[in-house]
């Protein structure tokens, strides 16, 4: 699927391009998207150095396991499958309190951490397990409690309460998560049985 | 909401503070086991990198050659057949948007924002919209890439669906409360 796609939008951009007359818009929206992927990945090995290396802290103090056992109770419930011993709880937890504080940029690490965690217990390493869908899914509708980026742009275009949209974003994301949790849920036991 | 903010101001330095004063307490060697975990860091950039190149560069040339111009274009007369609000027609290229990428999409909100006004009734749905949903598709991409999974089975149509209920819940909630 993900292959189809690719190719679909590779495909329909450069025909949308040659039509219009702008296919010279083609090499240079590949080159600096090319250039770009290399901007974000060593923006990110920064980042994620910094939050990995606090991590390793965390770990070793034990305090990992004890955030992990803190919660575990509520997220075995989400993740049947995984160990209540396993190294990839404390990570999923990690990412998914980042990303309800709004603070992207400490998601991604504990989430790649997360999934690297998930795929030493996955049995067949090209699949991806029940877990890890799970995880995504929580990971992409998760409810967002500041979205400070947001915040930031209606500040800039002279809001009168720029804040004032915290409430409709909580509302959705919740709304978001829960149909999320409950069709992830239903997908798995439906093909259990 | 004030509390809120706070909190995430005051959230990563406590964290910096607070997780090797209590990894030291418990004796462990804090700078050796930081610089430790920071290596893998490293390693997890360069493996992603590949993933967020290929997504980039077919997402960029979709955008930027005006294709998805015409998917929205498409989209319109089936948004105003389910008897939606004409205004609401501002808010597709968002909709559509938000999934792929993240620095597009919030190029579009932004000019949104701007355009009707942050404090219209398309300005607060692109906010909200905004801030509510993820670049699911990528998000995808790079994590499952990371890992080497190619075969994500029903991962995106979840994700996919986790998105269209948000903005079904964006456009609802925007409506009822302003």
């Amino acid at each position: 699927m993900v292959n189809l796609i690719w190719l679909l939008m590779l495909i329909s951009g450069i025909c949308v391009a040659a039509v219009t007359g702008r296919i010279e818009a083609v090499t240079t929206s590949a080159l600096k998207a090319a250039e770009l992927g290399v901007e974000v990945a060593i923006e990110l090995i920064g980042v994620m150095s910094l939050w990995l290396g606090l991590m390793k802290l965390a770990e070793e103090a034990g305090l990992i396991r004890v955030i992990a056992r803190i919660f575990s109770p509520f997220i075995r419930l989400l993740f049947p499958s995984i160990k209540a011993e396993s190294p990839a709880l404390g990570a999923i937890i990690l990412n998914l309190s980042a990303n309800i504080l709004g603070l992207g940029n400490a998601a991604t690490p504990f989430g790649l951490k997360a999934m690297q965690e998930l795929q030493k217990e996955n049995p067949q390493p090209e699949v991806a397990s029940p877990a890890m869908i799970t995880f995504l899914a929580l990971n992409t509708s998760c409810i967002t409690l500041i979205p400070a980026t947001v915040i930031g742009v209606r500040l800039k275009a002279n809001s009168l309460n720029p804040t004032e949209i915290i409430g409709t974003t909580i509302f959705a994301t919740g709304c978001a998560m829960t149909v999320a949790i409950i069709v992830d849920f239903l997908i798995r036991s439906r093909r259990k049985a | 909401m004030k509390v809120i903010a706070e909190i995430s101001r005051w959230a990563i330095p406590m964290l910096l503070l607070i997780i090797p004063l209590m990894a030291y307490l418990r004796k462990v060697p804090v700078y050796e086991a930081f610089v430790t975990g920071a290596e893998e860091g490293f390693k997890t950039g360069v493996r992603i990198l590949p993933f967020l190149i290929g997504m980039l560069v077919a997402i960029k040339v979709f955008v930027d050659s005006g294709a998805l111009e015409i998917v929205v274009r498409l989209l319109l007369p089936l948004f105003t057949r389910f008897g939606l609000d004409p205004d609401l027609t501002a808010i597709i290229p968002l909709a559509v948007m938000r999934p792929l990428s993240g620095s597009g999409a919030l190029g579009v909100a932004t000019q949104l924002i701007n355009q009707y006004g942050p404090d219209s009734f398309i300005g607060r749905l692109a906010s909200t919209l905004q801030g509510s949903t993820d670049t699911t598709f990528f998000v995808l991409t790079v994590y499952f890439g990371s890992v080497g999974i190619s075969k994500y089975r029903y991962a995106l149509k979840l994700g996919l669906l986790a998105d269209f209920v948000g903005l079904v819940a964006s456009v609802w909630i925007v409506s009822r409360v302003f």
